[in-house]
């Protein structure tokens, strides 16, 4: 028996609406959500945690960030109500990319740093399926960065989660592009002279749509993150905080702290201040941000957030109050704006220049093209 | 007022000039119409890297070789019977190609001081006797378009613009070409430029004019339409025909096509023309880089589209670990390299078939990858499809191995009906196709067909066939990690018979040996089809016998391939590299081989080619050897 394909070049199917059909019937009311034009379930069927574990042995050390990362992945995928054989994980190389592994879903475990630009082909032929990129802080700065940077300025439907350990994992406990100066690892034995990347300023620098942090320990944040970046259409990138506890343990402890991530987390909440305990960001007459005391603050000056402002600048300046010695970290959403996603623009030419010639190329239409505008005839 | 007419078999046209003067338009149109009159015909087109190299220089000389005949021709010709030269870089870059006899067309305008010391010409060799072994036509092109352009309102620089078209004029009245099809193409190209359009018009036909009223010329030649076989025709390039096998062979396998490419010289003319086919449901992706662009069809791939992408020597060097990769995921993948001179950035505009083995071996671990070549610029359409048959049926990248020379020579192509084309339908798992311990079904992506050795290809959508590939080795049947030592050895020697199986379903080569008694074969691969053939000719009307044979696919041969090797006493391999076939030919049949090779950034010419085979008759067989010096006499 023969499988309906996937059609993959005209609106006319009824199971998979292109692009092009669907966001003509929202009538242009607000964005498509990013898993939009992906099969649900039936009404009535729901899947649970269960359902998205697969039956391979998780091999990652004990205590790393990617068990909670991967459990909360697990307990939040039924929530989305989507054809479990319609998601697909696609990863590079580290130790986070053996991530689809665990996920009873589609899975793709490819090379060093690709992983975007094959998921940007993936998801460019196949509107009907919710492509998840995992990657590392060295998969998607260092060798990747450049499918990075290409797949966020496109906005490809893509939700691109980076676990950031701020360290080589599975080749020992190298210094990375996010590792802070100075850190000393078996390749910087006198502390490493690199300055790293910030991957949300990276990010927005990159004309990102949506840019989110959090972090592995935090089920609830992470959820909600994952909700959040999900529901976007078009490049999501979300800065995962990851503990690595055998070449870097720590890294973010300070956040894990109850009364330590009181006064040093900003939670970025829309339509809110950004504030942690009692310090609250203000602007200064010079348009920079400041942290101070919330009893010291001018009112008038106490950033209240909002991430879909077109103006990248106020998301740039909050990715920058973060430090190494983490004492203002920004969680949360840092921009959600809506751009066209690069993949809806891609299909909707493809979908209109055959619906202009009346539907997919025959036989006859494939003749004329081969012949072209200049023919001449031999013999009989 | 007509000329006598003189009849021709065969001319060979050289346009040159400066990057700027439109000389490949010119022998663009020349080509077109000859094509629409009838004749036979082989192009090579030679221009610089540099966009607009400075005017006047040896750098920026730009050429258009045109070969047409009333019989069928092979190559586009070892040497110009007429050279236009638009200036004196065009001259002297050129003038060593020129045969003494030959025709020679020059703009005297252009031969100023200033021009004749750019080039380094002290004296205008127009004056100093360098051409008087040649029939030479010294005429004030630029001068008698701007002349017959006086009337129009147009800056003089628009004027001189059009001395392309009065030398097309001149050329086309001298071989009697019809200026329909020109005509139409200008009125086309300039649709929004009427004043343009009219002066090139006025400008092409004031190049006829000339040749009828002048004296300089004697009389006009005809060249008379080549015998083909019956059918529909139209005049193509290497590149176009190439991009049109690809939709053709998405279209026959049921496919989406999705090409992912960066763009690289000479290959972008694939990306430009599939770009435009989109009403083919083909879509492209125009990459960040050349690792992005391989990428990005592996993605289209593993998601059911045919997954394209195309390069040149040095992006198929940054594409080798996605090809591995797709080596490894057993997913099918089409990769056209357009071959150009190397190493590095080499020569971008000339030809070479230097990346042979980088095809076959470039990748790290043992990752087989069958390699096919065309061997001219219309096969370009047959062998993407074969291409795409081998790369579907098999789930395996597959490596294109065009060059230069084919993607922007042209030939007239006698049109194929998409009726005729080979069905390449394939089939999607759509259920599991094993059970697991317990006797639950499940599905196991690494399970494979007995016969062709190609495991299931279960697309994302398709539910109960969930499952996770990806470059780590992989166990058998399962698809799932294992580090097992005879797991390792037993998936490298299935990849391997996977793709030497593939040698079951292509043609036995055949040999081309008209007289049966050839002791001496000449086999090539890909663009050196024409001037082995050519010189084979040559050879044979010389009275000494040669086999002559060609291979499309280098990996894997043709099962016969050894025996007939074996069955010569002497086997030539000329190839535009340093031995690159002849190395792989010796390793796999032990048989010794005659490697005759050249990297000029040119094809062979037929003259070199039947010295070379020349000699190795008359060695390979002394007695015959005053035989074919009496017929030679």
């Amino acid at each position: 028996m023969k499988l309906d394909r996937p059609d993959l070049t005209s609106s006319s199917s009824a199971s998979m609406p292109s692009a092009h059909g669907a966001a003509s019937a929202h009538g242009g009311h607000g964005a498509l959500s990013g898993a939009a034009l992906v099969p649900s379930l039936q009404p009535g069927i729901s899947l649970n945690r269960k359902d998205f574990t697969s039956d391979q042995e998780v091999r990652w050390c004990p205590g790393c960030g990617d068990y909670a990362i991967l459990a909360t992945m697990q307990g939040f995928l039924p929530e989305l109500g989507l054809r479990r054989e319609n998601i697909v994980f696609v990863s590079g190389i580290g130790c986070s990319s053996r991530f689809p592994y665990y996920l009873d879903t589609y899975g793709l475990h490819s090379i060093h740093g690709r992983a975007p630009s094959i998921a940007t082909g993936l998801v460019t032929a196949r509107p009907d399926l919710s492509v998840w990129v995992i990657t590392g802080d060295g998969d998607a700065l260092s060798i990747g960065g450049n499918h990075l940077i290409h797949a966020l300025r496109r906005n490809v439907n893509l939700t691109i989660l980076l676990f950031n350990n701020e360290i080589y994992g599975l080749t020992k406990g190298q210094y990375s592009p996010t590792s802070r100066q100075g850190k000393v690892t078996k390749s910087s034995p006198l502390g490493s002279v690199d300055t790293p990347f910030n991957p949300v300023s990276l990010a927005l620098g990159a004309e990102a749509t949506f840019v989110a942090r959090t972090m592995d320990s935090d089920r609830a944040h992470l959820s909600a993150t994952l909700r959040a970046a999900a529901a976007h259409r078009g490049s999501a990138l979300v800065e995962i905080y990851q503990n690595c506890p055998i070449f870097n343990d720590g890294a973010f402890e300070v956040l894990k702290d109850r009364t330590e991530a009181e006064a040093r987390i900003f939670h970025l909440v829309d339509g809110e201040p950004v504030a942690a305990g009692d310090q609250v960001v203000v602007r200064d007459d010079m348009g920079h941000l400041r942290v101070v005391a919330r009893d010291d603050a001018d009112s008038d000056r106490i950033v209240i957030h909002d991430p879909s402002s077109e103006d990248t600048s106020l998301a740039f300046a909050l990715s920058r109050l973060s430090e190494s010695t983490l004492s203002h970290v920004p969680m949360g959403v840092f921009r959600k704006v809506n751009r066209p996603a690069y993949d809806d623009l891609v299909r909707a030419q493809v979908d209109a220049a055959v619906n202009q010639a009346g539907g997919p190329a025959s036989d006859a239409d494939l003749d004329a093209l081969l012949a072209g505008r200049d023919t001449w005839i031999v013999g009989g | 007022m007509s000329k006598p007419v003189q009849q021709l078999d065969r001319v060979v046209i050289r346009f040159a000039g400066d990057s700027g003067d439109g000389m490949q338009l010119t022998g663009d149109r020349f080509t077109s119409d000859s094509a629409f009159h009838g004749n036979d015909l082989a192009t090579l087109p030679n221009f610089p890297a540099e966009i607009r190299a400075p005017q006047g220089t040896l750098p920026g000389v730009s050429s258009f070789q045109l070969h047409f005949a009333d019989h069928d021709v092979l190559t586009p010709g070892d040497e110009p019977d007429v050279l236009v030269a638009m200036n004196p870089a065009a001259l002297k870059a050129n003038l060593r190609d020129v045969p003494r006899g030959a025709t020679i067309i020059v703009d005297t305008d252009e031969f100023s001081r200033r021009n004749l010391g750019k080039v380094g010409y002290a004296v205008s060799p127009l004056e100093d006797g360098t051409l008087e072994s040649f029939h030479v036509h010294a005429l004030p092109l630029t001068s008698m378009t701007v002349d017959a352009l006086a009337n129009y309102d147009l800056s003089r620089k628009d004027k001189e613009r059009a001395k392309n078209m009065f030398a097309l004029g001149l050329l086309s009245w001298l071989y009697t070409r019809p200026l329909e099809a020109t005509e139409g193409f200008l009125r086309s190209k300039f649709a929004t430029k009427p004043e343009i359009l009219a002066a090139n018009i006025t400008a092409l036909h004031a190049g006829v004019h000339y040749g009828e009223t002048t004296e300089d010329f004697a009389h006009t030649y005809k060249i008379a339409p080549a015998v083909m076989a019956p059918g529909r025709y139209r005049n193509v390039t290497g590149n176009t025909a190439l991009a049109y096998g690809l939709v053709a062979g998405a279209h026959q396998a049921n496919l989406a096509l999705l090409l992912g490419s960066y763009p690289i010289t000479p290959a972008s003319d694939i990306l430009h023309v599939l770009s435009g086919l989109k009403r083919f449901g083909v879509t492209t992706v125009q990459a960040e880089d050349e690792i992005a662009g391989v990428g990005i069809a592996l993605g289209a791939s593993f998601g059911g589209a045919l997954g394209v992408t195309t390069t040149s020597g040095p992006g198929l060097a940054l594409k080798a670990e996605t090809i591995g990769l797709a080596v490894s995921l057993e997913l099918p993948l089409v990769v056209v390299d357009v071959q150009r001179g190397g190493p590095s950035t080499g020569l971008p505009t000339k030809t070479e078939q230097a990346d042979l083995l980088q095809a076959l071996f470039g990748r790290n671990g043992e990752s087989p990858v069958p390699v096919i070549a065309p061997q001219s610029p219309v096969d370009c359409f047959d062998a993407a499809i074969e291409a795409v048959r081998i790369a579907t049926a098999y789930r395996t990248p597959v490596i294109l191995l065009s060059d230069g020379y084919l993607a922007n020579g042209s030939e007239p192509w006698r049109l194929p009906h998409v009726d005729d084309l080979p069905d390449l339908t394939v089939d999607f798992a759509t259920e599991p196709n094993g059970t697991d311990p317990d006797g639950k079904p499940v599905f196991h992506p690494y399970l494979r067909d007995p016969e062709t050795l190609a495991r299931a290809w279960a697309i994302p959508g398709t539910p109960g066939l969930e499952h996770r590939i990806g470059g780590i080795e992989k166990a058998d049947v399962t698809g799932v990690i294992s580090y097992d030592p005879d797991n390792h050895q037993r998936m490298t020697d299935l990849r391997d018979a996977k793709v030497k199986g593939i040698a079951a379903t292509i043609p036995p080569i055949e040999v081309d040996d008209p007289t049966g008694d050839a002791r001496v074969l000449v086999l090539g691969w890909g663009s050196t089809y024409g001037p082995i053939y050519a010189a084979s000719r040559v050879v044979r009307r010389h009275g000494m016998s040669v086999a002559r044979a060609h291979l499309r696919h280098l990996n894997p041969f043709p099962s016969n391939l050894g025996e007939v090797l074996r069955s010569y006493d002497r086997v030539i391999v000329p190839e535009m590299n340093l031995g690159q076939l002849a190395m792989l030919l010796r390793a796999a049949y032990l048989v010794d081989i005659t490697s005759y090779t050249a990297v000029r950034g040119l094809p062979f010419t037929a003259g070199e080619l039947a010295d070379v085979i020349t000699e190795a008759v008359l060695a390979s067989n002394p007695a015959r050897h005053s035989a074919a010096t009496e017929a030679q006499k």
